[in-house]
């Protein structure tokens, strides 16, 4: 079991042979989540504030004492409570979707979450992330050194994209359906990457301007041709637009029709 | 390759589904366990998925199917992989009676290296003072510098006086004295991922103060008072200080790893829990050391005798060693004799 680099991702090899990556949070998302929790933890001091008021004014010592105690303890565990019981995640990770995961993809534990907040304040030196900020610069997963200490990293959970396949297939016809031998090698050779490719360059058909969008088909459609060379009477006076809606409709057909 | 694919969905989604379930029992309650039947099944589970995954990489036209396919893989994996001890239900006593203890003489060297970068910064501090008294103000910082003021001095007032000086505020300050105690604990901690060096400076710059006070006391004749007003409290918050700092060490130690030949990953991995039972043991030491200092530490003869004083400081202290040294040490036998 190992844990490698591509840029940017964490890649975990397990000993099956299976390769599953989780792209790596940088320094802007995971500044603008802190800011979200420490709103959170702010309204929450003036929630416990208000609450607790009448009992210092009742009891001023005892009162004071437990007003202290509850700031105190909502400041170190804010944080760990809200990693342990969501998960690696506080509200500011969940609204920014992002999330604390062991850096060997393993079971992430109570102590590494207790590890990585506790030693929060010399990531924290001089002022305002310093230390942390520059460690997450100079580590190549992007990690602060309460997250070197604890073993964890911090991971972007981009939501599951279902792409709309409605908008990206050939409409009524395909002339390839004629020939499923070469739609099955094409969905044999087309990489993931190269669907996701090529749902998203007719997906925002409207966002590229008339030029960019002919020369950008043609070369796609050439690429395409590469890996499945379908017969001329199946591609007689078909636009390289058309021909990349074929592909797709090729691709996807099965799948959408599964739904 | 795979050529039908909705059969090949069709025939495989009720081994997805019931994988996902048995993970999210697991997930969901930490204290849930499989029998052999159960963990068999798990496994076979997840070698299902993991073929599929592996058949469904090579086929290009469903990214979503791969992407649920890598969740439910990356789950299992987690928690097939892991072998360190499942996180339990929680057994307070149990932790504090035996886990605490036998953490601490894991590492007892770390402690005796804490202890005594402790007693170098309060010999230095005595030595220094003992021929130049007027550094006392260089030696201790000026948050503390109600103590600049002559023992002597200091002492008759607070005997002489009839007014409670913590009237009305002894639960507040006794909270103040935990909360600053348990922040100066943890940053001892923490500063040793500086290879344990910033550890040790703090446990000497805490030396220094103690050294400086206890040495200025001695020299004006005071020793009854400042031992009646430095054991009670101290005789627990001291040893916690050391024993945070035996946590930085513990942490500094795994980062520089002499003579381990483990990766530095399984070092910290390694001491990771240590590190949270030394720390979570010291913040309980503090809640008693805090409650102690403001209720009894502050208050002198006539109204509590100094003798009284420093018994009760002295038998804490006994005890907080005999516990450290001994407790939980039936229990390190049982498990050294069940161990293959």
């Amino acid at each position: 079991m190992t844990a490698g680099m591509l840029a940017n991702q964490l890649e975990i090899h397990t000993p099956e042979g299976i390769t599953f990556s989780t792209p790596l949070a940088g320094v802007p998302s995971r500044c603008a989540a802190w800011m979200v929790d420490t709103l959170v933890f702010l309204t929450a001091i003036s929630l416990v504030s208000g609450l607790l008021g009448w009992f210092v004014t009742a009891l001023p010592s005892v009162g004071t004492a437990i007003q202290m105690l509850v700031y105190f303890l909502l400041a170190t565990g804010y944080n760990m409570v809200f990693e342990w019981f969501w998960r690696g995640q506080t509200p500011g990770k969940r609204l920014f979707r992002l999330r604390v995961m062991d850096v060997q993809g393993l079971r992430l534990q109570f102590g590494q979450i207790v590890i990585r907040n506790l030693l929060r304040p010399v990531d924290l030196l001089p002022a305002g992330y310093g230390i942390g900020v520059i460690a997450m610069l100079l580590n190549r997963k992007n990690q602060r050194l309460g997250d070197l200490a604890a073993n964890t990293v911090v991971v972007r959970t981009p939501p599951v994209e279902e792409p709309d396949l409605e908008q990206v297939v050939a409409g009524k016809y395909n002339s390839f359906r004629q020939y499923p031998h070469l739609e099955a090698r094409l969905r044999q050779r087309v990489r993931p990457d190269e669907t996701a490719l090529l749902i998203q360059a007719l997906l925002r058909r409207e966002q590229l301007e008339a030029k960019a969008r002919v020369a950008l088909y043609a070369e796609m459609a050439a690429h395409f041709r590469g890996h499945a060379d379908f017969p001329e009477e199946a591609t007689r006076g078909l636009t390289d637009e058309q021909y990349l809606r074929n592909v797709a409709d090729s691709l996807f057909r099965r799948a959408s029709a599964s739904r | 390759m795979l050529i039908d694919l909705d059969r090949f969905v069709a025939e495989e989604r009720p081994y997805w589904e019931e994988l996902d379930q048995l993970l999210t029992r697991l997930e969901v309650d930490a204290g849930a366990s499989l029998d052999l039947p159960g963990v068999r099944r798990l496994h076979y589970l997840y070698q299902c998925c993991a073929s599929d995954l592996a058949k469904v990489s090579t086929f290009a036209a469903e990214p979503a199917l791969r992407q649920r396919l890598e969740n439910l893989v990356g789950r299992a994996y987690g928690e097939i992989h892991e072998v360190r001890g499942r996180p339990h239900r929680l057994r307070p006593l149990h932790w504090f009676r035996c886990t605490f203890p036998q953490t601490f003489r894991r590492h007892r060297r770390a402690f005796h290296v804490s202890l005594s970068a402790m007693m170098l910064g309060a010999l230095f501090a005595a030595l220094i003072l003992f021929a130049r008294p007027d550094l006392k103000p260089f030696l201790i910082p000026a948050q503390f510098g109600h103590l600049y003021s002559d023992p002597s001095e200091r002492v008759a007032r607070e005997e002489s006086t009839d007014e409670d000086p913590l009237a009305g505020a002894r639960a507040r300050f006794s909270a103040m004295l935990m909360i600053n105690n348990t922040r100066v604990s943890i940053l001892t901690m923490a500063a040793g991922l500086a290879w344990g060096l910033g550890s040790l400076f703090l446990l000497f710059q805490n030396g220094l103060i103690l050294g400086a006070v206890m040495i200025d006391y001695i020299l004006a004749g005071e020793s009854a008072f400042l031992f009646g007003w430095l054991l009670p409290h101290g005789a627990v918050e001291i040893p916690s200080i050391i024993l945070a700092g035996q946590a930085g060490l513990v942490l500094g130690g795994a980062i520089i790893g002499h003579g381990d030949s483990a990766t530095l990953r399984t070092r910290l991995r390694r001491v990771g829990p240590d590190l949270v039972t030394l720390i979570a043991g010291v913040a309980l030491l503090l809640v008693w050391a805090g409650l102690v200092e403001a209720f009894l530490s502050q208050y002198h003869e006539p109204y509590v005798p100094y003798a009284l004083k420093i018994a009760f400081g002295m038998t804490e202290l006994v005890l907080l060693f005999l516990f450290l040294y001994r407790s939980g040490l039936h229990d390190e036998d049982r498990r050294a004799k069940e161990a293959p």
